[in-house]
């Protein structure tokens, strides 16, 4: 405890917040109020008047319930399949990987900084009809002659689950890495075989890891469009890629407000509900 | 275990029960090299065929070149579109650094009114899908009738990046040792000097990993970019706008060595760090 | 006023200290002098208000209640950094991004002294590690730690060094070597040490003045010798040392000495080290003080007779035998080995006798549980 004189941590706040306030907060409001706007009577493309037109809720949703649902079902597999991949990986690194856990830590991270555009295209190109697995499975016949292993909706989640694994795997390193392992051992001594002394003592102490790493991953894969646009098909478009169009190509903010904050109403009360469900209040 | 054991006492293994011990002491390793093969395929593919001599469209191997690495710049746009990703991530970096690290310890440093909802403001743009702090953030450009371009993208990725700084260097305040800034205090520094002396030097790391994140994060951006950036092209955005055509593998050869750098700084800092606690 | 604060000297005095946390009051009342050049200990369990007390003294938190003066300047509310008070904290808090030579030359050099090399060489070779100045702190053994942070904090010849359970994080064996080793750096800087901890014997082993805490509260205060030979209360009686407790009642007087009941045994104590208020008293006696006899022998001075030996500990230089009395109570012996072999066993019927001047006497309604409970080994104190 230094002397908390009152007003410095609001000097502190100040700046920050400002910025916050205005390029965050207002943005939201101001979303929330183009989305019950209605399009001017004889106007131009892309002019709106504020109607209050809570209708364009309804419409925008309706139209696009398929696209919802398909944006939270493959945002949650692909939840579960990064924690699924990651879980051990973070552990290995945690407790089996001696005096190499900062380099592969460092490799977890690396490959952030090729651009996530080029390693997604560059599974494209892996996986599609010019790379080599295609043609090899086939020649196999492990997958018929006519299937494709792109443009399906596999394919969206996997890449997915893989733009986001680093996500998933940095926070359960370190809360898996925060464990004491004489607790293991401890679990052990008191006649929990391996996998029980897992399941009561390494789960439970490595849920603030989880919890962060899920929420870390599903997010931004449930507003996520570049992976459905680069590896999937008109069939398999999520929410995100809904948003992006009625944006840029049909120019109806309206809309796309609507489903804006619908998007980001839903994933709030899931992410509220997930957090009172698990219990980790402290998660920034 | 008074007897002796002679070779005969000495059990032997059989060869399955041998192997499958093997495997199962060495599972988890057999399963790192593979969690790595998978997130390094792709890296290692960007790699290779930054070698290839594709000329425009960069989709079959037709032979090795070394081209396309001693003129990176070749292919248009690619570099002016690496050199405004460069400058966004540069600035973003520079302010949502300063204004997360105070965020950081106001909030990791004092008890203060307020302070559970000040937690929540930080959380909620890491919360929120960034095609929606994207179309957000536009809508607000338009109202005002500010094009997009350049300096709103900064402001853009500045916004995201703060949560991402203060969360990072709050971590590290938090894990400072409250005992080290009394004993500075106790030893003659007033605030300031202590601050000075003592807090930042010991933070620094926290803060440096931070501004690494946030330049990593802007750099790599391409949703929220895409909505702010009006005709400006981005890296991110060349290679998107690219793909439909068949990316040149001049990008190739830039997404590597951002590769290779960022590794390069990662593994100098923790050298660094080694020779200093030595 | 403060200004000058830093240039301070003289006894340092607590006047009616109180420092309340909401409800709680961690130190309630306190009043307390200690001499210049002295070294003071505040001895007590954790949470007993002596941590908070030091604090107070250092800075780092302000009394709600109560002043505090260093020889005729109020530094209540001085700043730390302008008190010349030094502290050696709990696990050192030695600065881990500089090297020892700044770590120690960090007082130094805000404070705009000249000779800082010259100074910090010097005390270096106090504590003799000269050789380590280059290093970083976790470059360090905890022994080597300890010693930097009291170089450290005596560099800055502060009126007051404050020591915060300073061997806490120390094994046994270099815990009393370097008790000593502080005693004598005391000695020979000669400024005035104010120690804080709850180890009893560490306590008694260095301070000259011991000052026991319980809530809040000063319980005792005096030598080592004073407060173990003649507590004041059952709390000291306990927390110092271990002391049999038997309830009696005042039976008259016998010039300067009191006669006692003692559950219909008479025995006899020095008036003047009753601390009883009315008729019914504790009479209290050290395990060591006591003599086991076998029934039939004559003994000189106090006895109690009906004792029957339960349990027989034998640690070497001594015996420890715990005796069962008629009424129901067991009272604890220490016996010398100077003959070899414990020469009772289990079962043996016994009498107990002591010298009457050795005895003390509690007020009759003390709780005689009080400071038994505590376990000084594992409370660590923030």
């Amino acid at each position: 405890m230094t002397f908390p004189k009152v007003r410095v941590p609001y000097l502190l706040l100040f700046p920050g917040f400002a910025f916050l306030f205005t390029f965050f907060i207002l943005p939201i409001v101001n979303l929330a109020q183009t989305s019950t706007q209605t399009p001017v009577k004889g106007g131009d493309t892309g002019q709106y008047e504020q109607k209050f037109a809570f209708g364009n809720y309804i419409t925008a949703f309706t139209e696009n319930r398929e696209q919802f649902a398909r944006s939270f079902i493959f945002a949650s597999f692909a939840t579960v399949l990064a924690l699924a991949i990651a879980y051990p990986l973070a552990y290995a690194i945690a407790f089996k990987a001696g005096k190499f856990k900062n380099i592969l830590l460092v490799l977890v991270v690396a490959p952030f900084f090729t651009s996530f555009l080029l390693r997604t295209i560059a599974w494209k190109q892996i996986l599609g009809e010019e790379g080599f697995v295609v043609p090899g499975l086939r020649s196999l016949h492990i997958i018929g002659q006519q299937t494709t292993l792109t443009s399906t909706s596999i394919a969206v989640v996997a890449g997915m689950t893989y733009n986001f694994l680093p996500f998933m795997t940095l926070p359960l390193y370190a809360s898996l890495e925060r464990i004491d392992p004489r607790t293991i051992e401890a679990a052990g001594d008191l006649y929990a075989n391996g996998i029980t002394a897992f399941r009561r003592v390494t789960v439970p102490l490595s849920m603030p890891g989880v919890v962060a790493g899920t929420l870390l991953t599903f997010i931004p894969a449930a507003g996520d469009y570049v992976n459905a646009a680069i590896l999937g098909s008109p069939n398999t478009k999520m929410i995100g890629n809904v948003i992006e169009s009625r944006y840029f190509k049909i120019v109806d903010y309206p809309t796309a407000a609507a489903l804006s904050f619908t998007l980001m109403a839903a994933i709030l009360i899931l992410v509220t509900l997930y957090i009172r469900k698990t219990g980790t209040e402290e998660l920034v | 275990m008074s007897q002796k054991l002679t070779d005969a006492t000495i059990p032997t293994i059989p060869v399955k029960a041998r192997f499958s011990r093997w495997f199962g002491r060495n599972l988890l390793r057999i399963y790192m090299i593979f969690g790595f093969s998978y997130l390094f395929i792709p890296v290692a593919y960007t790699f290779a065929f930054s070698f290839n001599d594709s000329g425009k469209s960069n989709l079959i191997w037709k032979g090795f070149t070394l081209r396309n690495w001693q003129n990176p710049c070749g292919a248009p746009e690619v570099c002016s579109a690496l050199g405004n990703s460069i400058k966004i991530g540069l600035l973003a970096t520079t302010f949502s650094t300063i204004l997360g690290t105070m965020i950081a310890f106001a909030i990791g440093r004092y008890a203060f009114k307020g302070r559970s909802s000040s937690n929540l403001l930080i959380f909620l743009p890491m919360a929120t899908p960034e095609v929606v702090l994207g179309a957000s953030l536009l809508s607000l450009f338009l109202v005002f009738k500010i094009n997009p371009g350049f300096w709103p993208t900064v402001i853009a990725h500045v916004m995201f990046c703060i949560s991402f700084v203060v969360v990072t260097v709050k971590a590290r305040i938090a894990s400072l040792d409250p005992r080290l800034e009394q004993a500075a205090m106790d030893l003659y520094a007033n605030e300031l000097e202590t601050f000075r002396r003592v807090t930042l030097p010991l933070v620094a790391p926290g803060i440096a990993g931070a501004a690494l994140l946030a330049f990593s994060l802007s750099f790599d951006d391409f949703i929220i970019t895409n909505f702010n950036s009006g005709t400006l092209t981005t890296f991110p955005k060349f290679v998107y706008v690219a793909a439909a055509r068949g990316i040149p593998a001049q990008a190739n050869v830039i997404g590597s060595s951002m590769f290779f750098l960022a590794l390069a700084i990662v593994i100098a800092g923790q050298l660094v760090n080694r020779k200093k606690t030595r | 006023m403060s200004s000058d604060a830093i240039s301070a000297r003289g006894d340092l005095r607590l006047t009616r200290i109180t420092k309340s946390y909401g409800e709680f009051k961690a130190v309630d009342d306190l009043t307390l002098t200690i001499p210049k050049g002295s070294f003071f200990a505040l001895l007590g369990p954790s949470g007993c208000g002596k941590t908070t007390t030091l604090r107070m003294v250092a800075g780092l938190e302000e009394p709600t209640v109560g002043s505090i003066h260093l020889g005729d300047t109020d530094i209540t509310t001085t700043r730390p950094y302008q008190r010349p008070i030094n502290t050696v904290f709990q696990n050192y808090a030695l600065f881990p991004h500089l090297t020892i030579f700044e770590n120690i030359a960090f007082g130094l050099r805000r404070r705009g002294v000249k000779d800082v090399k010259e100074q910090v060489d010097k005390v270096l070779n106090l504590v003799e590690l000269p050789h380590l100045a280059g290093r970083k702190p976790t470059q360090l053994s905890g022994g080597q730690q300890q010693r930097i942070a009291l170089a450290r904090a005596i560099v800055n010849r502060p009126a007051l060094l404050l020591l915060d359970e300073p061997l806490g994080a120390l094994d046994l064996k270099l815990r009393r070597q370097m008790q000593i080793e502080l005693k004598w750096i005391q000695r020979e800087v000669g400024l005035t040490f104010v120690h804080v901890t709850h180890d009893q014997e560490e306590a008694m082993t260095m301070a000259d003045t011991i000052a026991v805490m319980n809530e809040g509260k000063i319980e005792q205060m005096g030598s080592p010798a004073d407060l173990y030979d003649n507590p004041q209360t059952a709390f000291v009686a306990n927390f110092l040392g271990q002391s049999n407790l038997i309830k009696g009642k005042i039976d008259g007087s016998d010039g300067d000495n009191l006669v006692v009941d003692l559950y219909g045994q008479k025995v006899s104590m020095p008036k003047k080290r009753s601390h009883a208020v009315d008729s019914s008293l504790y009479a209290g006696i050290r395990p060591e003080k006591f003599r086991i006899s076998l029934l039939g022998t004559p003994v000189k001075g106090n006895t109690l007779t009906g004792g029957r030996i339960e349990d027989v500990s034998y640690i070497g230089v001594s015996t420890q035998y715990v005796v069962a009395m008629p009424w129901g109570q067991e009272l604890m012996v220490f016996e010398q080995n100077d003959d070899g072999v414990p020469p009772f066993d289990k079962g043996d019927e016994v009498l107990i006798s002591w010298e009457p001047s050795f005895t003390f006497g509690l007020r009759g309604d003390e709780d005689i549980e009080a400071g038994t409970e505590v376990n000084p080994e594992d409370l660590e104190e923030e």
